[in-house]
């Protein structure tokens, strides 16, 4: 996996990581992947239904440490 | 336009008194599906913060301009965001301080009845999680049984009415929520009582509460007698109070009964259950009134926000009360069953004493409905 860009929103409250989440996609390419790096627990099913929603596809989620992993590729 | 910040106090009062209001839910749709503020009045949408970011003005007709309108979310955070958006495009809108978190923790303490000679008892209704603790009050004493977790409250009110809590009680180790009984009689020096049986694996004492305990509270000696009613648990306990109250635990809901498998043992646990809702409890007096544990749905609170009816209404109007054949009876409660409590096993562990998460996780933990019974 080509990870194009990193979101590092550790230590980031609800909404923030989504916020800054929105921000980053747009920033990238249709079918560049974007790692989001996050604590806050919300985000485990709030990014993969905010990705959902856009159309954008998470690869790949995981959890290390109470930190999460997860990489976007845009619509 | 002003954004104002709620309570979870203020929105309980607005459940208990009846009143309308429109809940915009920011949460994504599982969560709301799976739990969310419930009124007899209420309204809601429900659309996640995430589809709001580019701006509210497609929602804006849908919410409404003559009734007050929430905005709630997991934390609070997405909802103040979402709300200050609605504020900017010229609407009137509340946040719920603390979001579904500080709804899941809220207490309100409603007198059921005045008992013998001075004698009270409370319920204290945990609106978001459906849990149900009592306070028997009488002349100087208190007796507490299954107190949730927020020990302050207890304690708290106690000091209020002037009175010494001295047997606190839970009817029987809970899955659903933690537990603030053994933490309240450390706190206060009162007894704490656990049924054996529930407690086989607890780290800490306890005295055990057994068939037939009677305990006396205060200078009219409010009788609480407890009797063993298994089928929740193997340990499960109910209470008779004042001969007027019938403390139920998570055996007898008002719309529902107890679920046998939180601990892993439904087969097993079916026949007593069978046995204490169809034997034991059809023994006692129907002008008993039935205080359960938990409620499930907001349709089971009276008008004054108790929750409370006759047995004998009960075995009139419960389904559960009402399955005359056995194997039928069996496969109510051991098919199908809904999902189980969030994080019900470490739940138990925590209630065992065997872990000891930090506040945060305790919340986490509890997030969610209590799911303790079988309708």
């Amino acid at each position: 996996m080509n990870i194009t860009k990193t979101l590092d929103a550790k230590g980031l409250a609800c909404p923030m990581p989504i916020v800054k989440t929105k921000k980053a996609i747009d920033a990238i390419k249709s079918g560049e992947v974007l790692e989001v790096v996050v604590t806050d627990k919300g985000a485990l099913n709030d990014i993969p239904a905010w990705a959902k929603s856009g159309g954008h596809t998470v690869l790949e989620q995981k959890t290390e440490e109470d930190v999460l992993y997860f990489y976007i590729q845009k619509a | 336009m002003a954004v104002y910040k709620w309570t979870a106090a203020e929105v309980a009062r607005k459940v208990i008194d009846n009143e309308e209001l429109f809940i915009l839910d920011v949460r994504n749709h599982d969560a709301f599906e799976d739990w969310k503020i419930e009124g007899h009045k209420f309204e809601y949408l429900n659309i996640p913060y995430f589809e709001l970011m580019d701006g509210v003005e497609e929602i804006l007709p849908k919410l409404p301009t003559d009734k007050e309108v929430l905005v709630v979310c997991a934390k609070e955070g997405s909802s103040v965001m979402v709300a200050e958006m609605l504020s900017e495009a010229g609407r009137e809108v509340a946040y719920l301080e603390g979001g579904m978190k500080s709804w899941s923790s809220y207490l309100e303490p409603i007198k059921v009845s005045d008992l013998e000679n001075g004698g009270e008892i409370y319920q204290f209704v945990r609106l978001g999680k459906g849990c149900l603790s009592y306070m028997v009050i009488s002349e100087g004493e208190a007796a507490i049984i299954d107190a949730v977790r927020f020990t302050d409250v207890f304690t708290n009110f106690a000091k209020e009415k002037g009175v010494e809590i001295k047997h606190v009680f839970d009817t029987h180790l809970h899955a659903d929520h933690i537990s603030g009984g053994r933490h309240i009689a450390a706190a206060t020096g009162a007894t704490y009582y656990l049924p054996p049986k529930d407690a086989t694996e607890v780290v800490f004492d306890y005295t055990p509460l057994t068939d037939g305990l009677n305990i006396k509270i205060g200078a009219s000696q409010i009788d609480v007698n407890a009797f063993y009613s298994p089928g929740h648990t193997i340990g499960s306990t109910s209470f008779i109070i004042d001969n007027q109250f019938l403390l139920t635990g998570d055996i007898l809901f008002i719309d529902s009964i107890g679920r046998p498998d939180l601990a892993g043992l439904a087969e097993d646990w079916v026949d007593d259950l069978r046995e204490t809702l169809y034997s034991r409890y059809r023994e006692l007096a129907e002008d008993l009134v039935v205080l359960p544990a938990h409620f499930m749905i907001i349709d089971e609170l009276n008008e004054d926000g108790t929750v409370a009816r006759r047995l004998g209404d009960l075995f009139k109007e419960n389904h559960g009360l009402n399955i005359e054949d056995e194997g039928e009876f069996r496969r109510t409660v051991t098919d199908h069953l809904p999902p189980q409590p969030n994080a019900y096993q470490q739940i138990r562990q925590v209630n065992m004493g065997k872990i000891t998460p930090d506040n945060d996780e305790q919340t986490e933990m509890e997030i969610g409905p209590n799911r303790c019974a079988v309708r």
